[in-house]
């Protein structure tokens, strides 16, 4: 199977890998997959005091396209407040990346990703 | 040293050059093209007899009689001839065949395609360790059991079964038994004297000859017969049909005896390029060698690297041309049926790789090989999730996963 160049570049140079305290109240992390299915995502975003993501982490056990799926996905929420983060779509991810319709499901995972990622920050600020 | 590498000697191998120049001669005006079915000229007199003397080379690889060997189109036709054709003949014996779940699919699909049919179809489990035992076909036979195939080597992970004392239980209850042999042939001894086997099949093209040409023994002593899938001209006594291909015969048959001749000093190369493989990588942390270590063919290894995801790296392997699996079902996601046979989780599939070596390797392409893997594994596990967790003691087991 020949891969974009896109995903070529995230496979070869992953964006934000790393690890963040998931005890931190600012922290979100959001892990989704399965090692059975071959994939599994862990997303992690840091929130400054205006709700707005200034840092963001990943690591993914998967194929190539997982990969660059995610590390995409770390690049695109820097920046933005947590309901556009929730507003990111799978189709947005597999456009940037041309992914074959076989690999529609790592784009999926990366947003199922974010929103689960979004929703650990709220729960916690809820419980705050 | 051309990069990509090959290390997917079980998918196919290159053409020897020795092969490729006598199949040559057989194509043209000036040389050896006629219809070996020919009675009335000297063209099919001279293509008949360079057939019959690759029918002997293939014989001899096996130590068999080469009026024991038909022609076929691959192993694939082989296998399908020797399943059905031996199901349909001896259907008023019984209904029953014995096979295993880690065959070929050229094997699991002729038997679901009998089982559509009507007839009942056992699939042993082999053990942890990938062999199929002469005690666990013992122990699957019936009453009505009226074949059992069991392959030599199994083709993504190397196993060698124990043909002969799973063909000493077969004879003493007559029962025919047919072998996969399009793994082990050339590479390791065949001999149909010493081994009880009724039906066997072979590929050309897994020993350095072309594609598009294999061979299935048919055993004499005891007289084994078949109902024909092709039919046409009668040629090959019947049992399949179709005009002779020269100079795919005489490929196979000049391959067939290359192998013989060079078997025992090819094994020993073979078995140091894959110790000095495994003694490389075996270091890493979390890394293991799938089915039994010593009963294996001498150039395969197929290895798992636990939390790193099989797909990607073969993709960061790029200078290395190696599978996660059968060539035949690479294009599935599913993980590999073999290995999960063997008791591997579907997570431990999906991190295995098949590295299969042969003639035009070398030392040289064995070490790039190392320092490409190493670098590659821990790159790709700083990348992993299950890595961090793994090294943290956490159990992935008792992870809640959302499967998806």
């Amino acid at each position: 199977m020949a891969y974009s160049d896109k995903v070529l570049d995230h496979y070869e140079n992953p964006r934000n890998v790393g690890k963040m305290d998931v005890e931190k109240k600012n922290v979100g992390t959001g892990m989704v997959g399965a090692p059975a299915c071959g994939d599994v995502m862990r997303l992690q975003i840091q929130v400054d005091d205006d709700g707005v993501i200034e840092d963001a982490k990943f690591k993914t056990y998967g194929c190539g396209s997982a990969i660059a799926s995610s590390s995409l996905l770390t690049e695109w929420v820097k920046g933005k407040r947590l309901d556009e983060a929730e507003e990111i779509k799978n189709s947005q991810i597999a456009e940037e990346l041309s992914l074959p319709p076989v690999k529609i499901h790592c784009s999926v995972l990366a947003e199922d990703a974010i929103k689960a990622a979004v929703a650990d920050l709220r729960q916690k600020q809820i419980e705050d | 040293m051309n990069k990509p590498i090959y290390f997917d000697y079980l998918a196919t191998t290159p053409t020897d050059p020795r092969v490729a120049n006598e199949m040559m001669k057989c194509l043209s005006m000036e040389g050896n093209f006629g219809n070996p079915a020919s009675r009335s000229h000297v063209f099919g007199w001279k293509a008949e007899e360079a057939v019959e003397n690759a029918r002997r080379q293939v014989a001899d690889l096996i130590n068999a009689d080469s009026r024991e060997i038909v022609w076929t189109s691959g192993a694939t036709e082989s296998d399908n001839l020797a399943i059905k054709g031996a199901a349909y003949f001896y259907k008023g014996k019984g209904q029953h065949i014995l096979t295993s779940s880690i065959e070929h699919k050229a094997v699991l699909d002729s038997c679901r395609q009998l089982e559509r049919e009507g007839y009942e179809v056992t699939y042993l489990e082999p053990g942890s360790d990938g062999l199929i035992t002469p005690d666990l076909v013992a122990n699957g036979l019936r009453d009505d059991t009226i074949l059992v195939s069991i392959m030599h080597a199994n083709n993504e992970i190397g196993t060698v079964n124990d043909i002969e004392g799973i063909g000493e239980i077969t004879r003493a209850k007559g029962v025919i038994f047919h072998v996969d042999a399009a793994q082990s042939a050339g590479k390791v001894e065949i001999d149909m004297e010493k081994m009880k086997v009724d039906l066997l099949s072979l590929s050309a093209h897994k020993m350095y000859g072309p594609k598009g040409i294999g061979a299935l023994y048919v055993g004499r002593k005891p007289r084994i017969r078949l109902q024909a899938l092709i039919h046409g001209g009668g040629h090959e006594r019947g049992m399949r049909s179709g005009t002779l291909a020269t100079h795919q015969i005489v490929g196979m048959g000049e391959a067939a005896n290359i192998a013989m001749e060079e078997m025992e000093s090819e094994r020993d190369r073979l078995i140091s390029l894959r110790e000095r493989l495994w003694s490389g990588v075996k270091d890493l942390e979390a890394v293991q060698i799938n089915g039994d270590f010593d009963q294996r063919l001498p150039g395969v290894l197929n290895i798992s690297f636990s939390f790193v995801e099989g797909e990607s790296l073969i993709m960061s392997l790029k200078d290395l041309a190696i599978s996660s699996g059968s060539a035949c079902t690479s294009a599935s996601l599913e993980p590999s049926y073999v290995l999960r046979a063997l008791g591997l989780s579907d997570e431990l599939a999906h991190s295995s790789l098949r590295f299969s070596f042969g003639r035009f390797s070398t030392e040289e392409d064995v070490d790039l090989a190392i320092e490409q893997l190493v670098h590659s594994v821990e790159k790709l596990r700083d990348l992993s999730p299950l890595w961090d967790m793994y090294k943290d003691g956490v159990d992935l087991d008792s992870v809640q996963w959302a499967a998806h």
